[in-house]
């Protein structure tokens, strides 16, 4: 009667070792595990930031900001294309709303010309389509309506860009082994493992960070109430104190060309020396040649940092951005600065932090709670079934590392409601020796030789075995697909632990039965 | 070795006898269930509801009474606060800020600062979260999609595998103790969150997998008995598997209890509900889901196909012979 051929016997034990073997490494310290030869496994269990500390915050780029930014540097090229010195295009109404950009020739009869000076804002996408669809109208209206899949592109193109910045951001904070990723159209997950102070970090992430350098308009009135002339904006001053400052619309540098930013000090004060590379370098040169005895505004994210007066032009590149900044603040700024800007500001939609000593906590739980789980069903199974009790024993141990085996290696990421569906796999595993024990406590009762018994017992659990895990296994996969977070986490253990406790009931513990069964052959079964 | 026995063996308990006392037990129970959702309503969490909440750690028990009326005057709406595992830990529940983020972030801000003022910079944060309007409202709809597609498939499954009449039973039977579970949230105030939603889950699966392993019995039984009653043929299959049934639900109760008594204050709402859920499963798998076959005309097929189960050692006389 042996159903157990070689080459099965070898498969269950190969099995069985791989569970042990690569589960050990969680037993060792991540130092004495580098030290290891390399083709011992390595990998650990990684846990998730509810076990391990550390923040989970998901961004959305804000796409109005995207849009306007788009119909604003629209609006810029029509005017650049439009007025050529020497043969300007007369226009008035120069508009843009969130959809469209128009504005209306002063001749109707410029149309032709201004046709072709549009000519390169439109320009064919890979679809086939126009980004840009320009239109002209008998009385000399014309509106530029850029396409929804070139609104599209630029949204993307935002949010690749947003991501590279936020990763240099946080790279910059020295957070180790940070998980980036785009999540949906428009947002971007951010996962930061032992972060102490998320605060930090979500401030950075905060700030656009966008420098530029105006003029002053020294023809406006400073004061509070004075009109602004056109072609200037009122800008507060970055402390909130009410100040403000009357700037010119013309950007003479902006960041983009900044090459380096650090925190120094100057007199004693903390401030950020800033270099610009060739092209920022040669336009700071001539704006401050131009205009010497002028006060430069410095302006982030659209508040007045300083507004210095130049003293005499800077040609070597190198500035220094004062303006009332404590150590932590010139940090964060030249840290900022030298990231890069944000295309658009970022939202916060979700953040969840877990301080250290939670995680540390919830693991011990875990453990305790997982260790008196195990020992009370085994000591039960015991009591119930005897020494077949301790066959299934022995298989429950071995699931619980497979589990812990394939965890490992998939590099899944262990989270407490993974441990909680770990723990309640022990309950469910020993679920199938259950059925196939109670079946032959069955077949026994009708007569049959405890051989006999035991063969029908296995064999016609079997079905049952199958049909009851694959609907539990059905509503796992469904969890996995689409839930999120702690569901998919707490999907992964209970499939692996299904999968798992059906091997080790239908091959391990039957292999244990009958290779007792044709040492001991037995007259009579207690089970 | 003498072995413990829940169930004696060759049990007889006519279950289909008291069936429609449990039915209306279970009506009872779901009706109530209802009415506990549509007027008390469930204890959403952030994930839900949208909110801040914050776990802190502070050196000493605080007087909740006086910090509830210090964070109350900073005027952010409900603040909820409860102790969380010890009188140390607190865990203080904020509603959603009218506002963007930042209207958030300031609330958090606001908190902090306040309780800094109140016990000292040795507070610790020991959790921090929020979930703002989009993505919460975003967790609600994926969670209900998921519960639908879960049972769903597993209709499909059963359908497969058995007949209709078996696949619409189980599924009432799910029904049945998902809106039991979901009163038992809302009687207990007990906070509902995504691991609900797990957890809920988890025992739609237990649940099924214990009325499959019955129906599996129904089924082989048919084949086995030809001429016997339905109502008795169903009887006989909840009783052959009641041991096993019994067994299966206490070793998972044994885990689930270690994991409610030991796993930690945040795992302990999560235990409750699946403990809660186990009993339910149970007891629709024995009560509800094999009694209600019957009325869904489920008889003995005229030509049986002998598919698989060949061995009948027991026989239609056999079992007359002992009733």
């Amino acid at each position: 009667m042996n159903r157990f051929p070689m080459w099965k016997i070898i498969v269950v034990l190969l099995v069985c070792a791989f569970g042990v073997i690569y589960t050990l490494p969680n037993f060792v310290s991540k130092s004495s595990l580098s030290g290891l030869p390399d083709w011992l496994p390595t990998k650990q269990l990684n846990l998730g930031l509810d076990l391990q500390g550390g923040s989970h915050l998901l961004l959305q780029v804000d796409a109005g900001a995207v849009k306007l930014k788009m119909m604003e540097s629209l609006v810029d090229a029509v005017r650049d294309s439009l007025r050529q010195q020497g043969d300007n295009v007369g226009y008035r109404d120069l508009k843009h709303d969130s959809n469209v950009i128009s504005f209306t020739l002063r001749d109707p009869a410029d149309e032709a010309k201004a046709r072709e000076r549009l000519a390169d804002l439109s320009n064919i996408m890979p679809n086939g389509q126009r980004d840009v669809v320009i239109s002209f109208d008998e009385g000399g209206l014309v509106t530029l309506t850029p396409s929804e899949a070139a609104i599209t592109a630029r949204l993307s193109a935002a949010v690749d860009q947003s991501i590279e910045i936020v990763r240099r951001r946080v790279d910059e904070t020295g957070v180790n082994e940070p998980n980036i990723q785009r999540q949906g159209q428009d947002r971007i997950l951010v996962q930061l493992p032992g972060v102490d102070d998320p605060d930090r970090v979500k401030r950075l992430l905060g700030e656009t960070a966008q420098l530029t350098f105006h003029l002053v308009d020294l023809t406006a009135d400073l004061g509070a109430a004075g009109r602004v002339p056109p072609g200037s904006k009122r800008l507060p001053a970055i402390e909130e104190d009410g100040r403000s400052y009357v700037v010119k619309n013309r950007v003479m540098v902006s960041g983009e060309n900044l090459e380096d930013a650090q925190a120094t000090y100057q007199q004693g004060q903390p401030v950020v020396s800033i270099r610009f590379d060739g092209l920022g370098a040669k336009q700071f040169g001539r704006a401050t040649s131009e205009n010497v005895g002028k006060p430069f505004a410095i302006v982030l994210d659209n508040k007045v940092v300083s507004a210095p007066r130049i003293n005499e032009p800077i040609l070597g590149g190198s500035a220094v951005i004062t303006g009332g900044f404590d150590v932590a603040g010139a940090q964060d700024l030249a840290l900022l600065l030298r990231a890069g800007a944000l295309p658009a500001p970022l939202d916060i939609l979700e953040e969840r932090s877990v301080g250290p000593d939670l995680g540390a906590d919830s693991i011990a739980a875990g453990e305790i709670a997982g260790i008196i789980g195990i020992v009370a069903v085994a000591i039960f199974m015991i009591a119930y079934y005897g020494l077949f009790g301790v066959f299934a024993n022995i298989s429950l141990a071995i699931n619980i590392f497979l589990i812990m085996a394939v965890l490992s290696v998939l590099g899944a990421t262990l989270t407490l409601p993974g441990i909680a569906g770990i723990v309640l796999t022990i309950g469910m595993a020993v679920d199938a020796n259950v059925l196939i024990f109670e079946r032959i406590r069955e077949e026994i009762r009708v007569g049959k030789t405890p051989l006999n018994a035991v063969e029908s017992g296995f064999n016609r659990a079997f079905t049952t075995i199958i049909d009851a895990n694959v609907t539990t296994a059905l509503a796992a996969v469904i969890l996995f697909v689409m839930g999120t977070g702690p569901i998919k986490g707490f999907a992964v253990t209970l499939l692996i632990g299904i999968l798992s406790s059906m091997f080790t009931a239908i091959l391990l513990t039957r292999m244990l039965v009958e290779f007792w069964l044709q040492r001991k052959r037995p007259k009579a079964l207690e089970i | 070795m003498r072995k413990i026995k829940f169930i004696p063996e060759n049990t007889n308990f006519p279950f289909m006898k008291v069936r429609l006392m449990a039915l209306m037990l279970s009506a009872v129970l779901i009706l109530g269930s209802i009415g506990a959702f549509f007027t008390v309503g469930l204890n959403k969490g952030i994930d839900f509801e949208g909110g801040i909440l914050m776990e802190v750690g502070l050196e000493k028990a605080p007087d909740l009474s006086a910090m509830r009326s210090a964070l109350g005057n900073l005027g952010l709406g409900q603040v909820a606060l409860q102790t969380f595992g010890s009188d140390t830990d607190i865990l203080i529940r904020v509603q959603r800020q009218e506002g963007d983020a930042s209207a958030q972030e300031a609330a958090m801000d606001s908190i902090k600062a306040q309780l800094a003022a109140d016990y000292g910079e040795n507070v610790s944060y020991r959790r921090v979260e929020f979930v703002g309007p989009k993505v919460s409202s975003e967790l609600v709809i994926v969670a209900i999609e998921a519960v639908i597609a879960a049972v769903f498939a597993m209709l499909v499954y059963i359908w497969f595998r058995f007949e209709w009449q078996y696949s619409v039973a189980a599924i009432l039977a799910i029904v049945h103790d998902v809106i039991i579970t979901i009163g038992m949230f809302t009687i207990t105030g007990l906070e509902f969150n995504l691991s609900s939603i797990a957890a809920l889950l988890t025992i739609v699966g237990y649940s099924i997998n214990d009325t499959v392993v019955v129906y599996d019995r129904i089924r082989e039984n048919f084949r086995r008995f030809k001429k016997l009653e339905v109502s008795d043929l169903i009887n006989l299959s909840i009783n052959e598997t009641l041991s096993r049934t019994t067994m299966t639900s206490f070793t998972t109760l044994l885990a689930l209890g270690a994991l409610y008594i030991f796993g930690g204050e945040v795992i302990r709402g999560f235990a409750a509900a699946m403990i809660f859920g186990i009993l339910i499963g149970t007891y629709s798998s024995i009560f509800v889901a094999s009694p209600i076959l019957m009325f869904f005309g489920l008889k003995h097929q005229k030509e049986e196909e002998d598919g698989g189960f060949a061995g009948a050692e027991r026989t239609d006389a056999e079992i007359e012979e002992k009733n």
